[in-house]
């Protein structure tokens, strides 16, 4: 099995898959109906993207494994995805920044895995590029909001965005995987992307009436495996139905 | 690959327009633009689906109410899920969009439009209810992934709005 290929699916669909569980977590918590119905519509893309990835990577391991195996049966430090997927729903601010911060880098990075050697990889971006553009405008929309809104909601969003900041970093550090897979043509060199990330967060926070962050300190080591505390507690939450029934199917 | 024309047999078409999609009842897969192709091999049918979004639930079902259909007409059936060509709402034909506003769902309008009623707050989705366009847009996010969420202000009613997507 081609190892490096198999890693940098997981990488991919991790960010999907974890981000996803985040946002599916506000169902039925979320500030009103719309917000809560927006929230799990986009857990939704993201799931069903996801899907696609560990279909992918099930086939390349070609050792027995379905994608629901790749999904629920791994060790914390098996899942690849980056720290700010991870980072709690701590409050509505908190939940729309991750979001934010990620959906332009979500998107920025289709736009490239599309260009993809690789067919199926390029295929499934082309189909998420579509609904991503939606979340994008979703979570935009919501920073405007709320840091061009009241005195309260302009702290606390300022607030989420400077505590996020620090994981940004990491979106554009790139693995040995990551680079093994630059080089076949099959991946995305991110740290080509990092320019525009800031540029396109910065444009969206100065509507915001927001100050963009100056912190030079970043955390990162997600995509190595090493997480922050938050992972754990939201895998024992997935992982719950095969933790408690081995092997159950649905 | 890169097609986007239907490879469907004609024998065929009949028993997959019988087939519904499970949230919209009267739109047939056909006129929903989700049968790429469906041929005919030695009594054994293979059809391939899009999936209109990718984490759209309705398209286990869809696939399965296409096994039972054929295997009813006699057929041996297998089902696959493709990703590429990416599925786009200029899929639906004319036929479907009707079915859709008359089940109170607005049709998808174009790229462009679409940006300026879903971002820019522009009035220009017609009611299903009463035909005004005098709408707004509540959420971007509806009832299910493909859909947003819409009332009129003349009428009052409540609609839903099939996002573009291109």
């Amino acid at each position: 099995m081609n190892t490096n290929l198999y890693n940098y699916i997981l990488g991919i669909a991790d960010n999907s898959l974890i981000l996803g569980q985040r946002m599916g977590e506000l169902c039925g918590h979320g500030p009103n109906l719309e917000t809560d119905i927006a929230c799990t519509n986009i857990s939704l893309d993201l799931f069903g993207q996801v899907r696609g990835y560990f279909q992918y990577a099930a086939k390349i391991a070609n050792d027995g494994r379905t994608e629901d195996d790749i999904a629920m049966l791994r060790k914390e430090r098996d899942y690849l995805n980056v720290l700010l997927a991870e980072q709690p729903n701590t409050d509505f601010a908190y939940t729309i920044g991750r979001q934010f911060l990620f959906d332009v880098y979500h998107l920025l990075f289709l736009t490239e895995l599309e260009k993809s050697k690789d067919l199926t990889l390029s295929a499934i971006a082309k189909k998420s590029i579509k609904e991503v553009r939606y979340h994008q405008r979703f979570s935009s929309d919501w920073v405007k909001r709320l840091g061009d809104g009241t005195e309260e909601s302009h702290s606390k969003m300022q607030q989420a965005i400077n505590d996020l900041w620090t994981y940004t970093d990491e979106l554009f550090h790139q693995t040995e995987a990551d680079k093994a897979m630059v080089e076949e043509g099959i991946g995305v060199d991110v740290t080509k992307l990092k320019k525009d990330y800031y540029e396109k967060v910065s444009t969206i926070l100065e509507q915001a009436t927001l100050e963009i962050p100056e912190s030079k300190y970043f955390q990162k080591g997600g995509k190595e495996g090493i997480h922050t505390e938050h992972l754990g507690f939201l895998l024992s939450e997935l992982q719950y139905m095969q933790r408690a029934y081995p092997n159950m199917d649905w | 690959m890169t097609t986007t024309e239907q490879n469907i047999d004609k024998k065929l078409i009949e028993i997959l327009e019988a087939v519904s999609d499970p949230e919209i009842p009267v739109l047939s897969i056909m006129d929903m633009g989700v049968v790429r192709s469906a041929v005919i091999k030695n009594n054994k049918v293979k059809v391939e689906i899009t999936p209109t979004y990718s984490g759209c639930p309705a398209m286990d079902v869809i696939g399965d109410d296409i096994k039972t259909a054929l295997e009813d007409a006699g057929y041996e059936a297998e089902v696959e899920l493709i990703l590429h060509p990416a599925w786009t709402t200029d899929w639906i034909t004319p036929r479907g969009r009707k079915a859709l506003e008359d089940y109170g769902i607005a049709a998808p309008l174009g790229a462009e439009a679409d940006i300026d009623v879903l971002l820019n707050g522009k009035r220009i989705v017609k009611c299903t209810n009463c035909g005004s366009q005098n709408t707004r847009l509540v959420s971007q996010f509806g009832s299910t992934a493909c859909k947003a969420q819409f009332q009129c202000d003349d009428c009052q009613e409540p609609f839903d709005y099939f996002k573009c997507l291109k």
